[in-house]
C-alpha cells in the first residue's frame, strides 16, 4: 500500500497552474479601484486569506482543477497546490464531517457546496455538530469553519438549484448566517467569515456571481487587516445601502439590487426610501434597522425565500417589537410564495420584483 | 505550523500507474494479492477459547498475509486491568441510574474487550471517537470516569475536554464522529504528523450513509483511520440480519479499496493483536482498515429498554459463556500471569474508581443557568446577551422572593 497515494489524480493539473497562477498573482499585484465581479471579490478573499495562514484550507466538490462550477474557487489549487485546495469525493456530508474534524484539528475549512439544495445531505452534520461542537464542549472545541453555499434565483435554474435556504441555517442555534450583496462585502465578508472562530453559513447570492463594481482591493486588504490588527469587525452590522426618509425597505442578498431599483424608481416619483442590507441575518443588527424605521415610520421586508415562518418573518417581528410606536403603518413583506421554487420560465412571478414592492410601499397608509 | 510537501500532483499515467504499486506493494509486503489484503481472512479471528485455552495456532484464522503476533505480557496485563475495571464501571454506572443518579446509561456490559482494546491499541497523540456506548473506552484513554459521565448525569451535553486526552465527544446521532475521525486524521496529515485515528460504531450505525462517507473519503484520502465495528448484534431491537446480508460487516472494506478483518470481541487476546497491527499499518502509511470484533450487549439498550421483547433468554445464555472477563481470566492464570494476590489487587482498583463514579455522581453540582448563553459562539451574538440578561433578572427577582420569604 502506497503512503503517498491521496487526492485524486489529474494530468491537466499542472497544464492549468501556470495560467491560473499567472491569474492569481495578477491579482494579488492590482492596485487601485478596479472593476471586478463579485466571483473575483470572494475569489480574492479566499487567495489572500490562503497566503496570510496555512491552516486555511478550501475544498468541495469540482473546486479544484476546474475551479468550481461557478468558478468562485478559480486558481487556488493551482497557487497552493492540491494539499490546500482539492476535490471531495460527491458527497456533501462527507465535506462537511471532515471539515469538522479538521476544525478540530487546528484547521481553518472553506467548504464549498455546490448549491444550495445539495447541501441538504450534510444537515446533519450541520445541525447537530457544526452548530454545537463549541456549546457541547463549554467552548473547549471552537469551529473555525466556512461553508459557502451559492443560493437563491435569479438565474434560470433548473430545480434544486435555486433554494433559498437561508432560513434553516438562521433557524439553527449556534450558526451564524452572512450574505453580501456587494462585490466589497464579498471580499470584505468572507474575509471576516474565515478569521471567525464560529461557524459561518456563508450565502452567496448566485444571481450577484457576475456583478460588477469599482472597488479598490488594497484599500479592502488595508481595511481587513486595520480590522484585525484591532480586534474590531462589522460582523453583525447591517448597512445603509440608500438612505431615504418616508419608508424603509429592509432587503438582504439577492433582494438588495431589486429594493436599490425599487427605490430608485420610486425616488422617479418623489418618494423616498431608505434602503438597508441586512448583511449578516445571524447575528442580526435590531440597532441599525430599527433607527430607520422609527425614522421613517414605515417598512417593507423584502426576501425570495418563501415568507412562512422566515428570515422576513423574523424581521417583520423583531421591527414589530421594538418599533411599534413609531409605525405609521404594518409592516409588509414581498417575499416568494409558498411554493417550491419555480422552473426557469415562471421565476419571475415568483421572484419579488420592483413592482411588487412598489405595490407592498403604495399599501402602507399614506392617506393619513 | 507548515504543510508538508505537496504529494498529491500526479498525472493521470501516475493514477494507472498507482494501482500496479498499490498491487506490488501488498505483494511484496505481505505476500498476498491486493483482493486478499482487502478481504478479510475466512475466519475471524480468535486466539483464546472461551474457557480461556489457547487455540492452536491452526485455529485462530490467521492466513499468509493475515498474521497476527501475540501481545505481550505486560500488555495482556494492562489490558486485564482495564478490563475489569471496565465492568465494575459499567455495573456501577447501572447501579447509579437505578437509583436515580444518572438518567441513563448505555452499558458495554459483554464488550469490554472491545472497550478496552480500542483504546489500548493507540499512542498518547492518536485519537479515540467513540459512540455514547464506549464510556469505559474513554475511561481507558484517561478521561475522568465522572467528567465522562457527565452526559448521561445531565449537568451539560459532555463534562470533558476532547483536547486533553484525544477523545472525541460522545453522542448520539450514529455514524456522524466517523467523519469528524477522518478530519482530524486528514488534518494531522497535511501537516506531516504520524496520528493514527480509531473511530467507534455499531453494527446497526454501519447502514448509515456517514459510514460509507467516512470509509470512502478516508480510502481516496489514503488516511490513517481505523474504523472499529462492534457487532453486538442489535440495533436496539433490530439484529444484524436486518440491516446488512453482507457476508460480513468487515467485507464492506473491500468495496472502498481498504483491508477487512474479523476478530472474536470477547478474546481481548486477538482483538489487541488484530487492533496493534491496524495501527501500526496505518501509522506506516497502508491507509485505513475496517475492523469488525464480534460481540454481544448483555443487557438492554439502555434502562429504558426491555430487551426481553426482542431476543431468547437462551441466546444471552449463550453468550454468557462467551464472557471476556472470564475467559481472560482463565487465560493469564493458566500462563502464571495472574494469581489471587494479582487479582484481589486488580479488583481494589476496579472499586476505586467504582467509589469516585459513586461520590462523583452523589454530589449535587449546581447548574449555572447562565451557561446556556456562554458557549454558543466565540463572540456572543447581541440577541444572546439580550436572553441572558432576561434570565439573569428572572433568577434576580427569584432570589429577592426567597430571601424575603426567608426573613
Amino acid at each position: 500500500m502506497s503512503p503517498t497515494v491521496t487526492t485524486s489524480a489529474n494530468e491537466n493539473v499542472s497544464a492549468a497552474t501556470a495560467s491560473a497562477a499567472a491569474s492569481a498573482a495578477a491579482t494579488a499585484e492590482a492596485t487601485g479601484p478596479q472593476t471586478i465581479t463579485m466571483a473575483k471579490a470572494l475569489n480574492t478573499a479566499m487567495a489572500d486569506a490562503m497566503r496570510e495562514d496555512t491552516s486555511v484550507l478550501v475544498f468541495g466538490e469540482d473546486v479544484g482543477l476546474l475551479g468550481g462550477v461557478f468558478r468562485i474557487t478559480d486558481g487556488l489549487m493551482a497557487e497552493f497546490g492540491e494539499q490546500r485546495c482539492f476535490d471531495t469525493p460527491l458527497a456533501e456530508s462527507g465535506i462537511v464531517g471532515m471539515a469538522v474534524g479538521m476544525a478540530m484539528n487546528g484547521m481553518r475549512p472553506v467548504i464549498e457546496m455546490q448549491f444550495d439544495a445539495f447541501a441538504y445531505p450534510a444537515f446533519e452534520q450541520i445541525v447537530s455538530h457544526v452548530a454545537k461542537m463549541h456549546n457541547r464542549t463549554r467552548g473547549a472545541l471552537k469551529m473555525p469553519l466556512v461553508i459557502r453555499v451559492p443560493y437563491a434565483g435569479g438565474i434560470g435554474g433548473v430545480e434544486h438549484h435555486c433554494d433559498s435556504s437561508e432560513s434553516y441555517y438562521a433557524h439553527t442555534a449556534g450558526l451564524k448566517v452572512y450574505t453580501p450583496a456587494t462585490v466589497a462585502d464579498g471580499y470584505r465578508m468572507l474575509r471576516e467569515a474565515i478569521d471567525s472562530d464560529d461557524p459561518i453559513m456563508f450565502m452567496e447570492p448566485k444571481k450577484l456571481y457576475w456583478s460588477k463594481d469599482q472597488v479598490d482591493l488594497d484599500a479592502l486588504r488595508a481595511e481587513h487587516a486595520a480590522n484585525a490588527a484591532g480586534g474590531t469587525s462589522t460582523e453583525g452590522r447591517a448597512a445603509i445601502a440608500r438612505p431615504g426618509t418616508e419608508a424603509t425597505l429592509i432587503a438582504y442578498g439577492p433582494s438588495v439590487p431589486t429594493a436599490l431599483a425599487a427605490a430608485a424608481a420610486a425616488a422617479e416619483e418623489g418618494r423616498s426610501l431608505e434602503v438597508i442590507d441586512i448583511r449578516s441575518i445571524v447575528p442580526f443588527d435590531d440597532e441599525t434597522v430599527c433607527a430607520s424605521v422609527r425614522k421613517t415610520g414605515r417598512a417593507v421586508v423584502i426576501a425570495e425565500a418563501h415568507g412562512f415562518a422566515s428570515v422576513s418573518s423574523e424581521i417583520v417581528a423583531r421591527v414589530q417589537e421594538r418599533c411599534f410606536h413609531h409605525l405609521a403603518a404594518p409592516v409588509l413583506r414581498v417575499t416568494g410564495f409558498d411554493v417550491p421554487f419555480p422552473s426557469p420560465k415562471l421565476e419571475h412571478y415568483y421572484l419579488p420584483s420592483v413592482d411588487r414592492i412598489l405595490d407592498a410601499v403604495d399599501d402602507l397608509q399614506w392617506e393619513d | 505550523m507548515t504543510i508538508s510537501a505537496d504529494h498529491a500532483s500526479r498525472s493521470l499515467d501516475h493514477a494507472e500507474q498507482t494501482d500496479t504499486d498499490q498491487a506490488s506493494e501488498v505483494r511484496r509486503k505481505f505476500g498476498i494479492s491486493v483482493e486478499d489484503y482487502m478481504l478479510p481472512a475466512r475466519h475471524q479471528i480468535q486466539m483464546v477459547n472461551p474457557d480461556g485455552t489457547v487455540r492452536s495456532h491452526d485455529e485462530q484464522g490467521t492466513e499468509p498475509g493475515h498474521e497476527y503476533p501475540t501481545p505481550g505480557d505486560a500488555e495482556l496485563m494492562a489490558a486485564y486491568e482495564q478490563l475489569v475495571v471496565g465492568r465494575r464501571v459499567n455495573d456501577q454506572n447501572s447501579a447509579l441510574v437505578r437509583q436515580g443518579r444518572m438518567a441513563v446509561y448505555p452499558s458495554s456490559h459483554g464488550q469490554e474487550a472491545c472497550q478496552v482494546a480500542a483504546a489500548m491499541c493507540l499512542s498518547e497523540g492518536d485519537w479515540l471517537f467513540p459512540t455514547y456506548r464506549d464510556a469505559v473506552a474513554v475511561m481507558a484513554r484517561g478521561v475522568d470516569p465522572v467528567q465522562a459521565m457527565t452526559i448521561f448525569r445531565g449537568d451539560w451535553h459532555s463534562g470533558y475536554d476532547p483536547k486533553e486526552h484525544n477523545v472525541g465527544i460522545q453522542c448520539t446521532p450514529l455514524t456522524t464522529q466517523l467523519l469528524h475521525a477522518v478530519g482530524v486524521a486528514h488534518a494531522a496529515k497535511l501537516r506531516g504528523e504520524d496520528t493514527v485515528v480509531l473511530a467507534m460504531c455499531g453494527d446497526g450505525a454501519t447502514s448509515e450513509g456517514d459510514f460509507h462517507e467516512a470509509l470512502n473519503f478516508a480510502a481516496v484520502f489514503h488516511l490513517p483511520v481505523i474504523f472499529f465495528v462492534q457487532n453486538n448484534k442489535y440495533a436496539i431491537s433490530v439484529p444484524l440480519s436486518h440491516q446488512s446480508v453482507a457476508p460480513s460487516l468487515a467485507h464492506k472494506a473491500v468495496g472502498y479499496g481498504m483491508a477487512g478483518e474479523r476478530v472474536d470481541g470477547n478474546d481481548l487476546v486477538a482483538l489487541l493483536a488484530v487492533l496493534d497491527r491496524a495501527v501500526k499499518l496505518a501509522r506506516e502509511g497502508s491507509g485505513p482498515l475496517l475492523i469488525e470484533a464480534h460481540t454481544y450487549r448483555m443487557q438492554a439498550h439502555t434502562n429504558a429498554d426491555d430487551a426481553t421483547r426482542y431476543r431468547p433468554d437462551s441466546e444471552v445464555a449463550e453468550w454468557q459463556a462467551k464472557d471476556p472477563l472470564a475467559r481472560m481470566k482463565a487465560y493469564l492464570t493458566d500462563k502464571g500471569l495472574l494469581d489471587d494476590a494479582g487479582s484481589a489487587r486488580i479488583a481494589e482498583q476496579a472499586e476505586a474508581v467504582a467509589t469516585q463514579l459513586r461520590e462523583g455522581l452523589s454530589e449535587d453540582v449546581p447548574v449555572q443557568p447562565l451557561d446556556l448563553f456562554k458557549y454558543v459562539f466565540s463572540t456572543p451574538t447581541p440577541q444572546l446577551k439580550e436572553q441572558s440578561e432576561l434570565l439573569a433578572g428572572e433568577l434576580a427577582r427569584s432570589e429577592t422572593t426567597r430571601e424575603e420569604a426567608g426573613k
